[in-house]
């Protein structure tokens, strides 16, 4: 290939590459989020040995984690806990809602 | 390792073997029976583990079969490190030794492509470029520049249908597989990675990126066949696997 023929080429791949991208990186945005995931929910699949997916023992686990849309974590309305106090989801791991 | 851990490590694996010698309980009674109980419990976790972690390879076999397999593999080729997430790397040249399963000619690349799945997750983390900095160097300098691509990049050159093979048995609704070989491209865009079928010319052209080659060197690589970078450069972008370009001073 000609040096012409290739600038051509990889000026026109960044233009189409951005173009794509600029339409779908907002859609695919996922975070994790803690402390929303109902008992036995939470996402995580890291292979043989460290599996954890679906092994939160309790509803809203503060430590277990959930993949969620970038910017919902902390508005998710979750039920107030036993003791009255508000729930929220966060993107750190969270003391509250531990199992014993 | 001593004799003693040598004898102990060959009966773990071969359920014939004769139970080690001056294995004891507090109160000095042989482990006997519990030994066995032992010795059970670390071939069904290792057989458990080789099937979670290929779980395509375990349905285009069926459970029972992927047992059995497992259970040879795992006698042949025990865990050489502790960590079991990374266990089953010697699998896909196993089973290509294995002629019982010389008649399904792409379960080496499938459990290959699962191997290369596994180690995408477990690899390291690196930020991305922005995108947006390729649209500021001109195309000129481009061609002289260098990509550094992500530690979760993984690549897989197949001459069978590997990745819509994968698709298939992974995802509800996907299409019947069609022959043909594909590459495959494993980016990890967020937490889980991604496996892509690259269009012609996509696997050698990012192969030579990978090996080091400046863009422009990678496409003079691909230059005896028709390739448009735009869609291979698309799936490096959206999936996360640019981490720098390097260019000459």
């Amino acid at each position: 290939m000609t040096t012409t023929a290739k600038t051509f080429a990889i000026a026109g791949a960044v233009a189409a590459a951005l173009t794509a991208t600029a339409n779908t990186a907002e859609a695919q945005s996922k975070e994790k989020c803690y402390g929303v995931a109902l008992a036995g929910q939470n996402d995580c699949a890291a292979g043989p040995g460290t599996t954890c997916a679906g092994t939160s023992k309790v509803d809203y686990q503060g430590n277990s984690w959930k993949l969620v849309d970038v910017g919902t974590c902390a508005e998710m309305s979750l039920p107030a806990s036993a003791d009255g106090g508000a729930r929220k989801g966060s993107l750190t791991p969270l003391e509250r809602d531990l199992p014993a | 390792m001593t004799a003693e851990q040598d004898r102990f490590a060959a009966a773990l694996l071969n359920p014939g073997a004769a139970r080690p010698e001056g294995l004891e309980d507090g109160g000095h009674r042989a482990a006997g029976r519990r030994f066995d109980v032992y010795r059970n419990n670390v071939t069904v976790s290792l057989i458990e583990a080789l099937q979670s972690g290929f779980p395509v390879l375990t349905r285009l076999l069926g459970e029972a079969n992927m047992a059995e397999l497992a259970r040879l593999f795992l006698r042949a080729h025990p865990p050489s490190s502790p960590r079991l997430m990374l266990y089953g790397e010697g699998l896909p040249e196993f089973i290509a030794r294995q002629e019982a399963l010389a008649h399904l000619p792409y379960l080496p690349d499938v459990a290959r492509l699962e191997l290369a799945i596994r180690q995408s997750y477990h690899a390291a983390d690196a930020a991305p470029i922005d995108p947006g900095l390729l649209a500021t160097i001109p195309p000129e300098e481009l061609l002289a520049a260098r990509l550094r691509l992500a530690p979760a990049l993984r690549l897989l050159r197949s001459d069978h249908p590997v990745c819509a093979i994968w698709r298939y048995n992974m995802e509800d609704g996907a299409p019947r597989p069609e022959a043909g070989a594909q590459d495959v491209l494993i980016t990890r865009p967020e937490f889980d990675p991604v496996p892509l079928p690259l269009p012609p010319g996509g696997g050698d052209w990012i192969a030579a990126l990978a090996e080091g080659m400046t863009i422009g060197e990678a496409l003079d690589a691909v230059a005896d066949q028709p390739f448009d970078p735009g869609p291979s450069l698309t799936l490096l972008i959206q999936g996360n696997a640019i981490t720098a370009i390097e260019r000459e001073p």
